[in-house]
């Protein structure tokens, strides 16, 4: 069947910020989807409140709608739009649900829309959990035993059925989120409490626990035909119990027999009928019994998923783009597959390697969160390797996380003996892969492992292959037996760094040594059919073979490095500038070769770039890609800290590095030299010092006065930094947070309390400096830039400081002679110009200045590095924009039990929304809905204040009281305000309440409670007495403000929100490019 | 100097590119035609599937011997082929239904194997190249790549040679076991409808899921020699014929095209794979060696009646040439296709009760999407015991395909 032509305009959702359980694979898919369909012919509406996403680049729809993702929202666009069908299954769970909601309130039918991809009553089917077991009991497919509760008491009923240990899984929800198993009879009881909150609909299920058992997940395709094929299996390397997204996986499957994995075909083939997914894909999940082959369901997906991010990258085939092809009305066979140009898509991949994917966690960033991996996932990104044998692709993509282990290290800080071991391989924590290899290590045997893990013995057998080949490496003394081994520990995936450790050498010696060997790597291609057929598409993985596949061209062309897996301070934002620039230089006709190990961006898809290299971003990977493609220059300022940290060693290897040099990154990191540029430009900055010992520190901290900034130098996402306000904590931080030395020096700022912060992205050539966009932050300094909202133009700075920051930014950006783009951090007190830092690079903002401005900074950061001006360039001048745009971030709290929701110097946030109007409180009211934090219009607001902030909060107050809001208060603050005339119903503070006074947490419970404002001290008694104030209103849902200025910002929001309800704005529209 | 220690294994083409890797099985020689595999899981059920005959076999998956070997998956009662070449194999097999290493099977067989090869290379030779001849040494005495080219070269390869006479039954026996369900151990009891037809299946090579699934359909099956006359066939009272897969040149397989016509005279005849092949060339056409072959667990083939796309097993170096059947002038009808070569895969007779497919719907190793075919050979037999008329083609016609 050819596409529909009954079709003109479709709606597609998006995925919204950048969370746990959904990153940045849904703009892969959604950008892959848009792409398609337009390509089709199709009038694309595209509506996702993230603006850190390619998707919502204005050239990928006809109408981009960063706006809120609420059915109020999603009314005023189909009202405007007026599509004829809307696509839901691209966007995750968001838009899943969205797509539900606008069904049940009506709206579809009200504007005739139809759903294409999956109906209201499969989604019901898949996602409801009491509807999806009837339907596999509908085919003789078994599930764990399980009930559907809808109270506690429910729950209780049914677990005396199906037992303890439990797995509580609420309905409708993403990423696991809420869901746990219950070990013991005590924990069942507020897990399901936590779970049936959690659930938009209010229900769990009680299951039965198949721990230990094998997890597999099938990628499955169906067209309109009714044909259906896989496109990848995926074993888990974690056995069940462990969210697939928490786990390590591999593809293909490993340890079925044909006969097991046909009946698992079968059943997913079954499953996605008996569901009725019309078309496109679905993710379906099997756990097997590894005693006797049993097989249960898990659960299905019924849209792209995670997974299918992972499998279309592991397969090199596009789900994405073919389910939009799907859901138009192409069948399979009528779609071409790209890679080999002449056979259909009507096929199931074939692939001659192994990918191993690991998920990166971000445990640290949460104090007092319990690092143990359950159903609810928990991880923040991941990286993919490929590699020929298992072995290879685990060490490949051990190197590609970026977590300081470039092999299987033996882990620090375990206990002697192999006792001391099973404390970490019984429970699964993130660094268990280690813990295994070291028990291999210490004598312990496969199937003990194996009991106590639940990890396979195919893979433990893998790992003491690797342990083994290890010693005997180690035992290579000798520069003729290294060399002997030497092959066979690189076929085996191990790195030089690696060898280097185990033979105490230096990475370059074994460098040197391997090449003298001529002993490099060749590149494979990922073609979707095991070479049967030509593969027309350079996506390239290096392995140490016979055969070399890269065939370099004779182009111009430029290598751009990828940011690696995902992790909370560089994200999606970083991977949107490395696409960029290869979109830009493409243009230009330049070659561009990405190197990237993210199975979940856009810059892996393989028609992002010329080329595509799927390889770690160690110096070792990228300098043996760069021998054999010659590139001109090399891109390192756009992928964050992973390659810019490579660009010394890289220039040093003789590599051309593209842009500002190695040498101006350094005088902008290195303080010393900071410190001397600024002196010589005459720019303020706060006091500062370093210090390499804790002795240093206080003397530094002495004559600067407290309280005091201090953080490790050459971090990204604020990560260790605290604001320390006396000697003991001083010395507490430099002993226990950070191990300062000679080379790892700690830097200590005087803090200027009550500053505005501001950030300004910026782009120069050599000649000319042209600011993108200064952005004021919301929150004072001290929080973290990447956790503060900031306004597009700056919402309260004076002209005269607007002014000084533009000159200073000027200067900064000539001085080091950047070219390209540049990061400029600054804090303004009582009008004074402060600067923090400077990143000659591109920043996580650079996709929010550019959707606010409408122009393409890091395009042109690309192009300005590749030689163009500015002039050329046509950006000469700066753009105020007429309209406000508000960036919030998006936090994980609610994954982290026990985590703390107050921000501070070290980032927390995964993603950010963008909320964009005619005036500042409506567009900041906007990204407060966005972010899930929807401001009341009207009801109680609970306040409770630390005392040195309580004057400035009760005009605040004042004004939400004129507004008709009732007031509460701790008893502190409730004085306060009592004296300042307000009337105000007393409550008391956390764990102080009795039968009169009852406390903050038993009244935001009782649903009381609409808003809740809070500072607190930072000393650690005060922060932790109100922690569970602030987590209550967390999980309850309930909005709350943590600082001042954004309870500032955040009255003014109410007041636009009771002046009128808001309106909705194509980006085409606000932009001008098209009319209103 | 100490160093990693392999037992060596050398692996020759006719062409003179040598790959070098490690041994396991057994020692020795295997000469054939070089095929690749891109199953990603059965390998057991490749290694014991006679239509490798006189074949070198390499896996395109890389990593091989993961789930060891049992009883239950083998197809036939031996391995047939000359050689078995992958990139890494496991000896610790990990699976519940595992009785033995894959190194201990093929060793017990007298398989050699050849692990940590450049497969990807030998497959992009193979694909540019055309099948070619090789010869694999795991003997540590016989490691000279030069005389292991001239083994390759001097090779007599497949084309026209019998090699199904080499792997059938010497003589006929029942087969009576049903179709397995979902994997649980233990040889199944049948499972088949009441009314039951005699059939007999002519063994060029043929794999038991054949048998199984004939079974499965009420078939009470008798497997006799490829070398079978028709009046020995038809002494058995056959209500119907199955033609089965098997190794190698169809064109070479003798005096079966006559048997074949005079059987067709009078009984439903279903043929798959090499039986297919048989079923062409008996009608009058022609035979065509591929450039390499498909032979894998992924491959697309429509069924033209509904259009409907099955992912099939496949394991053929030679197709049905479709010019060479109009020539003939027999009113044939072409049922499938491979979508990514166009192929002939299906045969229908419009005025007999005759069908065959090119792939493999019996599967094992490989998806089930085509066990359409067996329920479809069954309502033609009854059809036709019934005295209806009943031709190949109006079965396919009338077929929903898949579901069917």
């Amino acid at each position: 069947m050819p596409r529909r032509d009954d079709i003109e305009t479709i709606l597609v959702i998006g995925a919204g910020p950048i969370v746990i359980g959904q990153a940045c694979e849904f703009d892969y898919s959604g950008s892959q989807g848009c792409k398609a369909l337009r390509e089709d012919g199709y009038r694309v509406v595209l509506v996702n409140s993230n603006p850190a996403t390619i998707m919502t680049d204005p050239e990928f729809a006809d109408r981009t709608y960063i706006e809120p993702m609420t059915v109020d929202s999603l009314s005023r666009i189909i009202a405007r739009e007026r599509p004829d069908v809307l696509l839901p299954t691209l966007g995750g769970q968001t838009a899943l649900n969205l797509a539900v909601a606008l069904s049940e309130e009506g709206v579809l039918d009200h504007y005739g829309v139809k759903l294409i991809g999956a109906q209201i009553d499969a989604i019901h089917k898949a996602e409801d959990r009491e509807a999806f077991r009837t339907a596999m009991e509908n085919i003789g497919l078994e599930l764990p035993a399980s009930g559907y509760a809808r109270s506690l008491d429910d729950a209780r009923r049914i677990v005396k059925e199906t037992g303890i240990p439990a797995i509580i899984r609420p309905s409708f929800t993403l990423g696991g989120t809420g869901g746990s198993v219950a070990y013991s009879e005590e924990d069942f009881g507020p897990m399901v409490e936590w779970a049936l909150r959690q659930s938009p609909r209010g229900t769990c299920l009680v299951e039965r626990s198949v721990l230990g058992w094998k997890e597999y997940e099938l990628e499955v395709m169906r067209d309109t035909a009714d044909n259906v094929v896989i496109i990848c299996s995926i074993e888990n390397f974690d056995a069940m119990g462990v969210h697939t997204g928490d786990s390590i996986t591999v593809a293909p499957a490993q340890t079925l027999t044909d006969r097991e994995y046909q009946e698992m075909r079968d059943a997913a083939i079954a499953i996605i009928r008996e569901i009725g997914v019309d078309t496109g894909g679905s993710n379906i999940q099997f756990a097997v019994n590894p005693e006797d082959g049993a097989m249960v369901v898990v659960e299905m997906n019924p849209r792209v998923s995670r997974s299918s991010a992972l499998a279309s990258k592991a397969t090199g085939f596009p789900i994405a783009k073919i389910a939009a092809k799907l859901a138009v009305g192409y069948t399979l066979d009528e779609i071409r597959n790209d890679i080999t140009r002449e056979t259909p898509a009507s096929f199931e991949p074939s692939i001659d390697y192994v990918v191993t994917k690991i998920p990166r966690f971000a445990f640290e960033k949460f104090a007092g969160v319990e690092d143990v991996l359950t159903t609810q996932m928990k991880s923040v990104g991941e990286a993919m390797a490929i590699g020929r044998t298992f072995k290879e692709s685990l060490q490949k993509a051990i190197r590609s996380l970026e977590i300081d282990r470039s092999g299987l290290e033996s882990p620090e800080d375990l206990p002697p003996g192999l006792e001391g071991l099973w404390s970490a391989i019984d429970t699964p924590r993130p660094g268990r892969l280690w813990a295994l290899a070291e028990a291999l290590r210490r004598g312990a045997g496969i199937e003990e492992l194996w009991r106590r893990s639940g990890v396979d013995p195919w893979f433990l057998g893998n790992l003491q292959d690797l342990v083994r080949l290890e010693a005997e490496l180690a035992a290579a003394q000798g520069e003729a037996e290294r060399i002997a081994w030497l092959r066979e520990a690189k076929r085996n995936g191990f790195s030089d760094l690696r060898l280097g450790q185990l033979w105490g050498i230096e990475e370059g010696e074994v460098r040197a040594l391997r090449k003298a060997q001529g002993l490099r790597p060749v590149y494979k291609r990922v073609d979707t059919c095991a070479a049967e057929f030509e593969a027309h598409t350079p996506y390239l993985y290096s392995t140490y073979e016979e055969e070399c596949e890269a065939q370099p061209s004779q182009r111009r062309k430029v290598m751009i490095l990828g940011g690696g897996p995902n992790r909370i301070g560089q994200g999606i934002e970083f991977d949107y500038c490395c696409v960029h620039a290869s979109f830009a230089l493409r243009e230009a006709g330049i070659e561009t070769i990405m190197v990237n190990c993210n199975p979940e961006t856009v810059s892996t898809d393989y028609d992002t770039s010329d080329r595509l290299y799927f390889e770690p971003l160690t110096l070792e990977d990228v300098l043996n890609i760069v021998e054999v493609e010659q590139p001109e220059g090399v891109i390192v300022q756009l992928g964050g800290q992973t390659p810019l940290k490579l660009a010394v060693e890289l220039e040093r290897a003789g590599v051309p590095i593209l842009g500002t040099s190695p040498d101006a990154i350094d005088r902008a990191e290195d303080r010393e030299r900071f410190e001397a540029l600024l002196d010589e430009l005459g720019l303020e900055r706060p006091p500062a010092g370093i210090a390499r010992s804790p002795e240093e520190a206080m003397a530094v901290a002495e004559r600067l006065g407290y309280p005091v900034l201090v953080r490790p130098s050459y971090v990204l996402g604020g990560r260790a930094m605290e604001i320390v306000h006396d000697e003991e904590s001083l010395v507490t931080y430099m002993r226990n947070a950070v191990k300062a030395s000679p080379e790892h020096p700690v830097l200590v700022d005087r803090f200027l309390a009550d500053a505005i912060e501001v950030d300004v992205d910026a782009l120069c050539d050599g000649e000319r400096v042209v600011v993108g966009g200064i952005m004021e932050h919301i929150e004072q300094a001290g929080v973290h830039s990447g956790d503060s909202a900031c306004s597009i133009p700056p919402h309260s700075l004076t002209s005269n400081v607007i002014d000084d920051i533009l000159a200073a930014t000027r200067d900064l950006a000539l001085k080091l002679g950047v070219r390209g783009l540049m990061n400029v951090q600054y804090a303004i007190k009582e009008e004074r110009v402060f600067v923090i830092e400077v990143n000659p690079r591109a920043s996580r903002t650079v996709p929010f200045v550019s959707k606010a401005i409408g122009r393409p900074l890091a395009k042109l950061g690309a192009l300005v590095m590749a030689g163009s001006s500015l002039e050329e360039l046509g950006f000469t001048q700066e753009i105020w924009p007429t309209h406000y745009s508000v960036k919030e971030a998006v936090f994980p709290f609610v994954k982290f039990p026990g985590a703390d929701t107050l921000l501070g110097p070290e980032m927390k946030s995964t993603g950010e929304v963008m909320g964009i109007d005619s005036e500042f409180g409506r567009a900041f009211a906007k990204s407060q809905i966005q972010a899930g934090n929807s401001l009341p219009v009207s009801g109680t607001v609970l306040v409770s204040v630390r005392s040195e902030d309580q004057p400035r909060v009760l005009e605040l107050v004042r004004d939400l009281a004129a507004m008709d809001f009732e007031l509460m208060a701790t008893p502190g603050t409730a004085a306060t305000l009592r004296a300042g005339n307000l009337e105000v119903r007393e409550v008391a503070k956390v764990g102080r309440g009795g039968d009169e006074l009852r406390d903050t947490v038993e009244c935001i419970d009782a649903g009381e409670v609409d808003l809740v404002i809070n500072t607190v001290d930072s000393d650690p008694e005060a922060v932790r007495d109100s922690a569970s104030l602030r987590r209550s209103a967390l999980l309850r849902g309930v909005p709350y403000f943590t600082t001042v200025a954004a309870v500032r910002a955040g009255v003014g929001a109410i007041r636009a929100l009771q002046a009128e309800s808001i309106g909705v704005r194509s980006l085409q529209q606000i932009h001008g490019l098209v009319e209103a | 100097m100490a160093g990693p220690s392999f037992p060596p294994a050398c692996l020759a083409l006719a062409d003179g590119s040598v790959y070098r890797g490690a041994a396991f099985g057994a020692a020795g020689l295997g000469v054939g035609e070089v095929c690749f595999n891109t199953s990603l899981a059965g390998y057991q059920e490749i290694l014991t599937d006679p239509s490798y005959a006189g074949q070198l076999v390499a896996m395109t998956c890389t990593q091989i011997g993961n789930v060891g070997v049992n009883r239950e998956d083998e197809e036939s009662r031996r391995p047939f082929l000359e050689g078995f070449v992958v990139r890494e194999v496991f000896h610790q097999p990990s699976n519940w239904r595992s009785e033995e290493s894959l190194h201990a099977y093929m060793e017990r067989h007298a398989i050699p194997g050849i692990s940590e090869v450049d497969t990807r290379a030998l497959v992009r030779r193979i694909r540019e190249g055309g099948a070619q001849c090789g010869a694999l040494s795991t003997d540590p005495r016989q490691q000279d790549a030069e005389a292991l080219v001239r083994r390759a070269a001097e090779a007599p390869g497949l084309d026209g040679v019998d090699l199904a006479a080499r792997v059938s039954c010497e003589t006929p026996y029942e087969f009576s076991e049903g179709r397995w369900q979902g994997i649980r151990g233990g040889v199944p009891a049948p499972t088949r409808p009441d009314r039951r037809y005699r059939l007999v299946a002519f063994d060029f090579g043929i794999k038991r899921n054949i048998l199984r699934l004939l079974v499965e359909q009420g078939f009470e099956v008798t497997v006799v020699p490829a070398g079978t006359s028709a009046d020995e066939a038809l002494a058995l009272r056959p209500q119907a014929v199955f033609l089965s897969n098997g190794p190698g040149d169809p064109a070479a397989v003798v005096g079966v095209r006559d048997t074949v016509r005079r059987l067709a005279e009078s009984l439903p005849i279903f043929g798959i794979c090499l039986g297919h092949q048989i079923l062409g060339l008996a009608l009058g056409g022609r035979t065509v060696k591929l450039h390499f072959g498909h032979h894998g667990g992924n491959q697309p083939g429509q069924d033209l009646a509904t259009g409907k796309v099955a992912i099939c097993a496949e394991n053929h170096g030679y197709a049905v040439d479709a010019d060479s059947l109009r020539e003939a002038g027999q009113p044939v009808e072409i049922t499938h296709r491979n979508l990514n070569d166009g192929t002939v895969e299906g045969l229908a007779h419009a005025a007999l009760p005759l069908f065959s497919v090119q792939y493999h719907p019996e599967a094992s190793p490989g998806p089930h999407d085509a066990a359409y075919f067996f329920r479809r050979f069954r309502r033609m037999v009854e059809l036709h015991a019934a005295g209806e008329p009943v031709t190949g083609a109006g079965v396919a016609a009338s077929a929903a395909g898949p579901g069917d």
